[in-house]
């Protein structure tokens, strides 16, 4: 049995903060699920089904849904795969509705890591209590950076990816990002601005890391009917695909992700190829991030993926594949220091013709939303939407 | 330009009960990796099941302790310092750190030997390695 197309977005709402020093993150929460459900056209008692992750406070779902009203939940779903989660929510979600366990599905996100200072990427940082790996990483100082680096320099070993290349990625973004009033980035660099920008973790430079920053975003997905019977334009969930990867027992190989997993089965459900993708949502955590799952969702070839970015193959209106209009996580922002649901929520802008004029694919009707979230070199989660303008 | 590896404080290492004997062995100066005897295979990080076939067949045997570098990132921390993959010559791939050597001079392939390294208090030492 197919699910494709039994679920639509209806509703999708970004938060113009990028620095919330004046809110609690429940409010952000607050303030997002509002945003999303005056976007769709419905009310908070419209929702039976509530999505979250760890990033939201309280125990799984319980205590958002309490502090935003929710008293109609039929279908709850707290699945915690760092920032891919609102990609996999997506994808969750039309299962869900698929089997008639909700109606309207709402899903939230929400943090404040730059009011509350976090050392995002530089620290070493545990996921939490009785963590196996724990003792044979932490001790090494293992951070969200080293961990992304130690792909970079291996692709660059396997492949002869150069600096110049990844530096392209940001270079794309910040052209896009240009145009975004909200964006925390906005001035157009140079490759050369990338690799002369201080060296974070080799061959990482600053330049090539997302930003850290507060905010957050909501989405509404609903039954093909209500959909319809809403004001906004129809983005319906065509393919959805999800996957872990990992160290394989000690065996890993880094210059793959999970998106090797998780993209032909989106493209399967969703009946397409990557030829037919107009316009792509690809996470940026790192340069190398969108590079690797590049080649992974079969934009090109496994080690072209350098080739692939270069000259400007990525900035709407003259690439070949126009990746992160709204300037992505390495411009944008990265809200929670999860990335997936500004992800979903630039490629429901792109299909409804409402991302900015200057960086609009024309006639956009096909779009992709990845997300990788966890750490690229040791273990992470991947998960790949299919959208459709109807 | 040189970069001399720092000898920054290392953390605390958290013992369980699973993975006791691996670091017992490493206060000794032994370096122990799993092995599944249904499989026969070598299997890194040390765990109480096969990731091969889930059984609790599997015990911990001594490796050479020495490897090559897989891919490794030098973090321009004030302390900077070098985190690794090394394959062991049993074929694993160990997250670590490079010690004891300039971290601009290291590359891919290059040849390492396991060092062990004093954590906080009364806890077990890191497993590091050091050009060979």
């Amino acid at each position: 049995m197919s699910i494709s197309g039994k679920a639509y977005i209806a509703g999708a709402y970004e938060h113009p903060t990028r620095k919330a020093d004046d809110k609690s993150v429940a409010q952000l929460h607050a303030e997002v699920a509002y945003g999303a459900l005056q976007d769709a056209g419905l009310t908070k008692d419209d929702v039976d089904g509530y999505f979250c992750t760890g990033a939201a406070p309280g125990l799984g779902p319980l205590n958002m849904a309490d502090y935003l009203g929710l008293t109609k939940l039929r279908h709850l779903d707290s699945t915690d795969v760092g920032g891919s989660s609102y990609v996999l929510h997506v994808g969750h979600a039309l299962e869900a509705i698929a089997l008639g366990q909700c109606n309207v599905a709402l899903v939230t996100l929400a943090g404040r890591p730059r009011a509350e200072a976090m050392a995002t990427g530089t620290a070493p940082r545990s996921w939490g209590v009785n963590v196996p790996d724990d003792p044979f990483e932490i001790p090494y100082g293992r951070t969200v950076a080293n961990a992304y680096a130690l792909c970079a320099m291996r692709h660059m070993y396997e492949f002869g990816t150069t600096s110049e290349q990844l530096a392209w990625i940001k270079v794309a973004a910040s052209h896009h990002a240009q145009w975004n009033e909200h964006a925390m980035l906005r001035k157009v660099v140079t490759v050369e601005d990338v690799v002369n920008s201080p060296m974070i973790s080799d061959p990482l430079h600053r330049l090539d890391c997302c930003v850290i920053s507060d905010g957050g975003g909501a989405l509404i997905i609903t039954r093909p009917e209500i959909a319809k019977s809403l004001k906004r334009p129809l983005v319906k969930v065509k393919g959805h695909g999800e996957a872990t990867k990992n160290q394989n027992a000690g065996y890993t190989d880094l210059t793959y992700s999970g998106a090797r997993f998780s993209g032909p089965r989106a493209f399967e459900e969703a009946g397409v190829r990557p030829a037919d993708i107009q316009y792509a949502s690809i996470y940026d955590s790192f340069t190398i991030t969108v590079l690797i799952q590049l080649e992974d969702l079969g934009f090109c070839e496994k080690g072209q993926g350098g080739k692939f970015v270069a000259d400007g193959n990525l900035i709407s209106g003259t690439g070949k594949l126009p990746f992160n209009t709204d300037g992505g996580g390495l411009c944008n922002n990265h809200p929670a220091n999860r990335g997936g649901m500004t992800k979903v929520i630039e490629a429901v802008r792109q299909l409804r013709g409402e991302a900015h004029p200057k960086v609009q694919v024309p006639g956009c009707t096909l779009a992709l939303a990845h997300g990788t979230g966890g750490l690229l070199g040791t273990r992470h989660g991947s998960a790949t939407v299919i959208l459709e303008r109807e | 330009m040189a970069t001399p590896a720092s000898n920054r404080q290392l953390p605390a290492i958290q013992v369980d009960p699973t993975n006791k004997p691996y670091f017992d062995a490493a206060r000794e100066g032994r370096l122990l990796i799993g092995l599944c005897k249904d499989t026969n295979k070598h299997f890194w990080y040390p765990r109480g099941c096969s990731p091969f076939t889930l059984s609790n067949n599997v015990e911990l045997v001594e490796a050479k302790g020495t490897g090559t570098i897989y891919t490794y990132t030098v973090m321009r921390t004030k302390e900077p310092y070098c985190v690794a993959y090394v394959e062991l010559d049993e074929g694993v791939r160990v997250f670590t750190n490079i010690v004891d050597c300039d971290l601009d001079s290291l590359k891919i392939g290059q040849k390492v030997k396991v060092v062990f390294k004093p954590t906080q208090g009364d806890s077990p030492p890191a497993t590091m390695f050091t050009p060979a």
